[in-house]
């Protein structure tokens, strides 16, 4: 599915990923951990062209995407959500969500599909997305890139700010996701979420990757966690 | 489309049909040029309200449909038919030529460029003053204003084809914010980044809101030319650049009926207060200040924000 190999990126003269490298299969969720500044958030930025890769590739079911202009990459199928969700704040929920369809030129059975995972979404479809609470944006974030079908998903810390009710629902839709073969790529700050549901946790250090493992062999060697997220 | 929207569209176009026939004459004629200068600001609106995309120098797609118009007439001897194309087509290519260049640039570098443009346009028609007359302009002759054989330069013909300008602009301009694309316009206004980051060519979207906006401004332009009957320099100017954005903010940018509204209330400000003081600009200003403190969307931007959220 995705590949990341051997990446740099700067923004300008700071370095910030160094030789980083990740693989994310489909129906797997790949958590990422690492202290502030680690390069989990560039990494993903990388990935979808908002920062210039300046060594090394990124290929997406083979095909390389690396140098492909930002606006092209969604339309392989990869669905990102940025940490602070970034609504269109003046559309209503109902056309937040059509402009997700429209771009994954998906049909209402998907809008529909998208809807049945965030009820309340429905219930609220024609009030303007900055009225919502925390957790409806965060929602409406998620069903808008749900709604392009991707096959990858990108999520920066979706869980921030919000209360454990949303939490829950979150991770419920993370692992419907991977129930339906969609590779996930989840940032994340807090280690009980992560233990919960990854399937496999990469650290990140330094822009690079410093362990590849599972989320087993943390829960029985604490240490690992202490030593790269200070734990 | 709701009833509703629908409905206040094609009221307020019922309402100025209706007005002609109980305004006195001095209101007749300056309700027309304010339809006509309203669908140069809603060409605006569509670039910067809808778009976010702010320009300094729509002077210059007025001037260009204006110039377009009036020259073609002047020295090709061009029927009102064919030089109304002609200013519509030097609206639209003057706006695509811009947008290729200027869309390279974005936030303050977009205005200063927008600027430069319209004071190059405005330079040229200086330096080619023995082709356009330089700052005199021109009068276009009675005997050439005459459309479909309708003449324009009868008050009562000019008031309708101000209002079919008006109308046609205005219902053109629903029906793209209500199109996917106007959608993805809104989309950029709001965040560009993410707006690219679900996989829209945003530069495109710019590209076009920035020739459909000049191609409108453009088309007013010629469109007020023919019914006034002057082409002068002073229309490329800054202030025609400003003017637009003043009417945008004053009735509510990425409003539909906003730039109407902006219109008619800064026409009507400028008249009332220049018959009380010279000094009515300052006027104007206090009047402007006042409406930035306490309704800072705009009187329409305030109006759906407190009372009509379905408001387009």
């Amino acid at each position: 599915m995705l590949k990341v190999e051997a990446i740099d990126a700067a923004y300008g003269r700071v370095q910030v990923l160094r030789g980083l490298s990740i693989t994310a299969r489909a129906g797997e969720i790949l958590c990422l951990l690492g202290r502030n500044g680690a390069g989990k958030t560039t990494l993903l930025k990388a990935i979808m062209g908002l920062v210039p890769v300046t060594g090394g590739g990124i290929t997406l079911d083979g095909t390389e995407i690396t140098a492909l202009p930002a606006h092209r990459i969604p339309r392989l199928g990869i669905g990102y959500i940025p940490q602070g969700r970034r609504l269109f704040g003046e559309l209503t929920v109902a056309e937040n969500i059509e402009i997700g369809l429209m771009a994954g030129r998906q049909d209402r059975e998907t809008r529909a599909r998208v809807l049945a995972l965030f009820p309340r979404l429905g219930e609220r479809l024609g009030q303007r997305a900055d009225t919502l609470s925390g957790g409806e944006q965060q929602m409406l974030a998620t069903a808008r890139a749900l709604c392009l079908g991707p096959k990858l998903l990108l999520l920066d810390e979706p869980t921030e700010g919000l209360q454990p009710s949303m939490i829950a629902l979150i991770r419920e839709v993370v692992r419907e996701m991977r129930a339906r073969g969609v590779a996930v790529v989840l940032v994340e700050q807090r280690v009980d979420a992560v233990l919960e549901v990854a399937d496999r946790v990469v650290f990140i250090e330094n822009g690079r990757t410093a362990l590849d493992t599972a989320p087993e062999e943390l829960r029985t060697n604490p240490a690992l966690l202490h030593r790269h997220v200070g734990v | 489309m709701t009833q509703r929207i629908l409905a206040l569209h094609l009221g307020l176009i019922g309402l100025l049909f209706v007005l002609q026939f109980v305004l006195p004459p001095y209101h007749h004629d300056n309700i027309a040029r304010i339809m006509v200068m309203a669908a140069y600001a809603m060409g605006y609106n569509l670039m910067f309200g809808y778009t976010g995309l702010l320009s300094l120098g729509h002077a210059m797609f007025f001037a260009a449909g204006m110039y377009g118009m009036g020259l073609s007439m002047q020295h090709a001897g061009f029927a009102a038919e064919a030089a109304l194309a002609v200013g519509i087509t030097a609206g639209f290519g003057l706006a695509l030529g811009v947008g290729l260049l200027a869309l390279r640039t974005t936030g303050v570098a977009f205005m200063i460029v927008t600027l430069m443009f319209a004071q190059a346009l405005f330079l040229a028609i200086l330096y080619f003053g023995p082709f356009t007359r330089g700052d005199e302009g021109f009068v276009i002759p009675l005997s050439a204003r005459i459309f479909a054989g309708l003449r324009l330069s009868d008050p009562t013909i000019r008031y309708f084809a101000a209002l079919a300008l008006f109308a046609l602009v205005l219902l053109a301009m629903l029906w793209l914010i209500r199109h996917p694309v106007g959608r993805v316009l809104i989309a950029i206004r709001e965040n560009e980044e993410r707006t690219r980051m679900l996989g829209y060519d945003t530069w495109r979207h710019k590209l076009f809101a920035v020739t459909a906006s000049g191609t409108i401004s453009g088309t007013a332009g010629a469109v007020y030319g023919l019914l006034f009957g002057y082409v002068g320099a002073s229309f490329a100017e800054v202030p025609y650049s400003i003017f637009p954005l003043l009417w945008v903010l004053l009735g509510g940018a990425g409003t539909l009926v906003g730039p109407f509204i902006g219109t008619l209330f800064m026409f009507y400000l400028i008249d009332l207060a220049s018959g009380v003081t010279d000094a009515y600009m300052l006027v104007v200003g206090v009047a402007l200040l006042l409406l930035t403190l306490f309704a800072p969307r705009g009187i329409m931007g305030m109006l759906r924000e407190r009372w009509l959220p379905w408001l387009p």
